[in-house]
Order: C-alpha cells, then structure tokens, then sequence
C-alpha cells in the first residue's frame, strides 16, 4: 500500500531552518531519513519539502466569486512542512516510519493511505 | 428428508464452528472485513440450499471457502474496482488458493483479533469488532452485552470495518513489544465470548452452545503465543475454574443451579488442577492484573471442593481489589453478593444501594435486579423483593432463567 507520510511542524520548525545555529542540524535530519527511506525499499522515491506557510495562499470560489487569502487553509499550531510517499505492506510498517521522521518530537506526522486509480 | 435435514443441520454446525476461521482466512489478504462477511452470509445461504438436494460435500470447510472467494471477486467486479485493486484481489485469490491446497486451512482468527485490537481503530469499537468478527456475534447481541443501542452499535462496527481496510491495518500477530497495548482488548473479546456462552444457562441456544469452549480455546492459543503475559494466563485460569463446574451447573432436568448450590462431587479435579497450575504459572511472573484477581476468586470458591469451606472474606477482599482495578458492573455486583455473605444481607444491600445512587446505569442491567430481589428476600422485604424480580425477568433473553425467576418470585407470595 501507498501512504503519504504528512510532516507537520511547529513555527519553531519552521525558524530552524533558517537559523544559523540550527539549520545544519534540521536538514540534516531530514536527508538522512530520506535516504534512509530510499536505502529501505520503502520510499517511492516522492515527496517535496514546502516552504512555510507565510507563503501560502488559499483561494476558495463561493457563489462564482473568486476569494483569495493570504496564508494557509487553517491557523493551527502545526502546519504541513512537506510529504513523502512510501510503499509499506501495512499501516504497522507506516507508522515504524513515521515515528523516525524528524518532526514527531516537535510537530507531527500524520499517515493518509494514497487512493488507488 | 433426512438428507436435506442433515444438510441444513450440516451447513448450522460448520456456520457455528467455522464462522470465525474463514471470515478470518477471507479477511487476511484483501483487510476487507466487512466484504468477507458478506461473501460468507452468500456462502451459507448457498451452502443451505446446494447440500441438502445435492448432498454436503467432503470438506465443507473448504467448499464454503471457495464459494466465499468466488463472492469476493464478484463483488469487486459489481463494484467496477480500479485495476491496481482487482490485480490485488487477484494475488489475494491465488495465495488463498494455496492455502486450501495446505492440508488444513491455516488458523488466522490470532491475526483478526489483533488487526481488530490496533491503537488505529476505534477504542470503544475494538472488542465488539472481534466478537462479531470471531464469533459471528449480530450486532443486537453485542449491544446487549454492552449495556448500548443497537443501532449504534452497528454503526461503531461499521465505521471501523472501514477504517481496518482504507488505513491498511495488518492481519497479524504483532511483535511482543505492543503487546501491551493491545492484549488487553483482545483479553476483553474472549471473556465477553466466554460470558455470552456461560450465560446461556440451559445450553439451548445453538448460537451460543460453543461459543464458551471457543473462548477456552482462544484462550489456550494465545497463553501458547504470550506465555510471559500473566493475563492472558490468567484468563485461562478463569475459564478453566469455571468450566471444572459446568457439570455440576445443571441438574437432571437441565435446571440451573446456583454456585453454592452445586455438587461439588461433579467438579472436574483435573481441570481446577490445570487451573491452579496456570494461575501459579501467572502469580510468579508478578504482575497482576483483572483476569488474575477473577482466577483468584474463583480458586478461593475452588477450596469448597476439598475441605467444603468457603472462605468468603479472602473473597470479598480480592473483589474489593477487582473493583478498584476495574469498577464493571459485574464486578460490583458480585462485590455485594460476596459481602451479603460474610457480613449479612443488609451489608450486601446497603452497597448495592450506595452503587445504584453512584451509577444508574446498573438499573438497566439484569443481575442488578435479580441480586436486589433475592437480598431484599432474604430481609422480608417481600414487595421490593416482588418488583425487583419483575425488573428483572423484564430484562432476562434466556427463557430457562426467567422461569428460574419466576420461580423465586412465586415463593414468596
């Protein structure tokens, strides 16, 4: 089964990975869990990292009229950092990888399984 | 005649002892519950009308297996699946295939238990998911068990039938490191299992004949699989005190008979043996726990059949300690019976009495009843006694125990 592996992080998250005392650390947590990922035969070799919510832009259309918001779908605490897709046999084996992603001690990961087509 | 009789009584006897067995060899690859029992209910009706005409077949096990799989694929076809899930269905075929070519089809009711105990389904859902999926439990039952509303009940199933197969949650005995987290679920649907079975005083009730001698046997596969768990021992301790009494719970006439009523000459020693050793077996590894305190109280009624004492105050303290680690209804009860014992009717009423006022909840609850009817009896109060008896055949499905009731009551008018 394929799962997207959601990484929501805090605002303090997000600030690491411009911080100069902090940034090496942050991204290198980061790809050494997708490399993980892909050594493992899990990864399906997708994700994407997305910039912070300050450049979000949410547009709805309500009654044929355009509305477009600055910023991102809901003001929560966490908001969603990127995505990875994984080929796992079974949501034990998701959540064995959720749990190594970097921003389950700060934020956290929510597991979706992909729709199949 | 009598070959259409012996099918039809076929097809109920391989219903009742299989139920559990195939739903959980169907639901194992595809994790779709909820279309295993449909493909199963097609196949018993299939199975009534084929093997009375047409004769039962050799392995009826196998037939109805077979006839479950063909309904799945029908199924995925009517539902217009998406090729990437018809090719799924189509491995899960062929590796089901291979299993019935095994001599014996391979027992994965441990599996179900546990993909229906995963932290990823419903709480509240999880041990009436494995007593309707293990046990072909309808729904109604359950809700009766549960003290809850039958229609919410069936939607509670539902929605984690759903969850089980879209979140992809696995079909196998988990590694011992979450055990924790599950087991103790998965403890709970077998002694629902067992007391269902156990309740059915008269043994007349085909659905339930064997339910109890199914939970015994769960019990002693999972004690194979965790026997550092001293719950899961603890629970086969229970039911095997338990079932040392089942001869002596009847008399000639198929009448229940109460625990300090029994013949405790017609109690199986082997069995109390057995159950003492596991519940020993359980003690050492020094972690206690429900199941293990309700051995305990069971090996102390145990005592009676050696030197005829009942030793009711180690009784109403391990109660005691049962309901401040589980405060269940049941528990409660039994808590106030066992202190009208020791301590005298109006005891045992005057707690029943505080825990009615604590949790009404117990008013809709049979053994509240028949437990405030037989204490006010033996005060004289006579009319309470009278009405509580009312309540409680009002709320009593087994018709051997109204008339056990009815009895009670008719004595003391």
């Amino acid at each position: 089964m394929k799962y997207a592996i959601l990484v929501y992080e805090t605002a303090d998250d997000f600030a690491a990975r411009e911080d100069q005392d902090r940034m090496q650390a942050y991204w290198a947590a980061y790809s050494a869990y997708a490399d993980a990922l892909s050594k493992s035969g899990f990864g399906a070799g997708q994700g994407a990292g997305l910039l912070p919510p300050h450049a979000a832009t949410t547009v709805r259309v309500r009654g044929g009229a355009r509305q477009v918001v600055d910023g991102p779908f809901a003001d929560t605490k966490e908001q969603l950092g990127g995505f990875f897709i994984i080929d796992a046999p079974d949501l034990d084996a998701a959540i064995a990888w959720a749990e190594k992603c970097p921003s389950v001690g700060s934020g956290s990961v929510e597991i979706r399984p992909l729709m199949t087509m | 005649m009598a070959g259409a009789r012996d099918g039809a009584a076929l097809a109920e006897r391989v219903a009742r002892e299989s139920y559990g067995r195939l739903l959980a060899a169907l639901a194992a690859r595809t994790r779709d519950v909820a279309a295993a029992e449909d493909a199963l209910a097609e196949a018993f009706a299939a199975a009534l009308r084929a093997w009375p005409a047409s004769g039962a077949p050799d392995n009826p096990e196998a037939w109805l297996f077979a006839a479950a799989k063909r309904k799945l694929i029908d199924f995925a076809r009517r539902a217009h699946t998406a090729s990437q899930a018809q090719d799924a269905l189509a491995i899960a075929a062929e590796e089901l295939d291979e299993e019935m070519r095994a001599d014996a089809l391979p027992d994965r009711r441990l599996g179900l238990l546990f993909a229906c105990a995963h932290p990823a389904v419903d709480e509240g859902a999880r041990t009436a998911l494995m007593l309707q999926t293990i046990l072909g439990l309808s729904a109604e039952r359950i809700a009766a068990a549960f003290l809850v509303e039958p229609a919410a009940m069936s939607q509670r199933l539902v929605r984690a039938k759903k969850r089980i197969r879209d979140a992809g949650v696995p079909f196998d005995v988990p590694d011992p490191s979450v055990w924790p987290e599950r087991l103790q679920a998965v403890l709970e649907a077998i002694y629902a299992a067992y007391t269902e079975g156990w309740s059915d005083a008269l043994g007349a009730d085909s659905h339930r004949r064997g339910l109890s001698e199914e939970a015994v046997w769960l019990a002693r596969v999972l004690a194979a699989h965790t026997p550092d768990e001293p719950e899961t021992l603890g629970l086969l301790a229970l039911f095997l005190h338990l079932e040392a009494r089942r001869p002596a719970r009847r008399d000639a006439e198929g009448r229940y008979v109460a625990l300090d009523q029994q013949d405790v000459g017609l109690w199986r020693d082997e069995m109390i043996a057995e159950a003492e050793r596991t519940l020993f077996a359980a003690a050492k590894l020094q972690r206690a726990g429900r199941f293990q305190l309700e051995a305990a109280i069971q090996s102390a009624h145990a005592r009676r059949r050696f030197d005829g004492v009942t030793d009711w105050n180690a009784i109403c303290l391990l109660y005691a300690a049962l309901v401040d680690l589980c405060a269940s209804p049941a528990a409660r009860l039994n808590q106030c019976a066992a202190l009208a014992r020791r301590d005298g009717a109006q005891a045992g009423l005057d707690l029943l009495c505080d825990y009615a006022d604590a949790h009404p909840e117990l008013g809709s609850y049979q053994p509240f009843w028949a437990l405030r009817a037989d204490l006010c009896a033996r005060l004289d109060r006579r009319a309470e006694a009278r009405a509580a008896y009312d309540q409680a055949m009002a709320r009593e499905r087994d018709p051997a125990v109204v008339v056990f009731l009815q009895k009670k009551r008719d004595a003391l008018s």
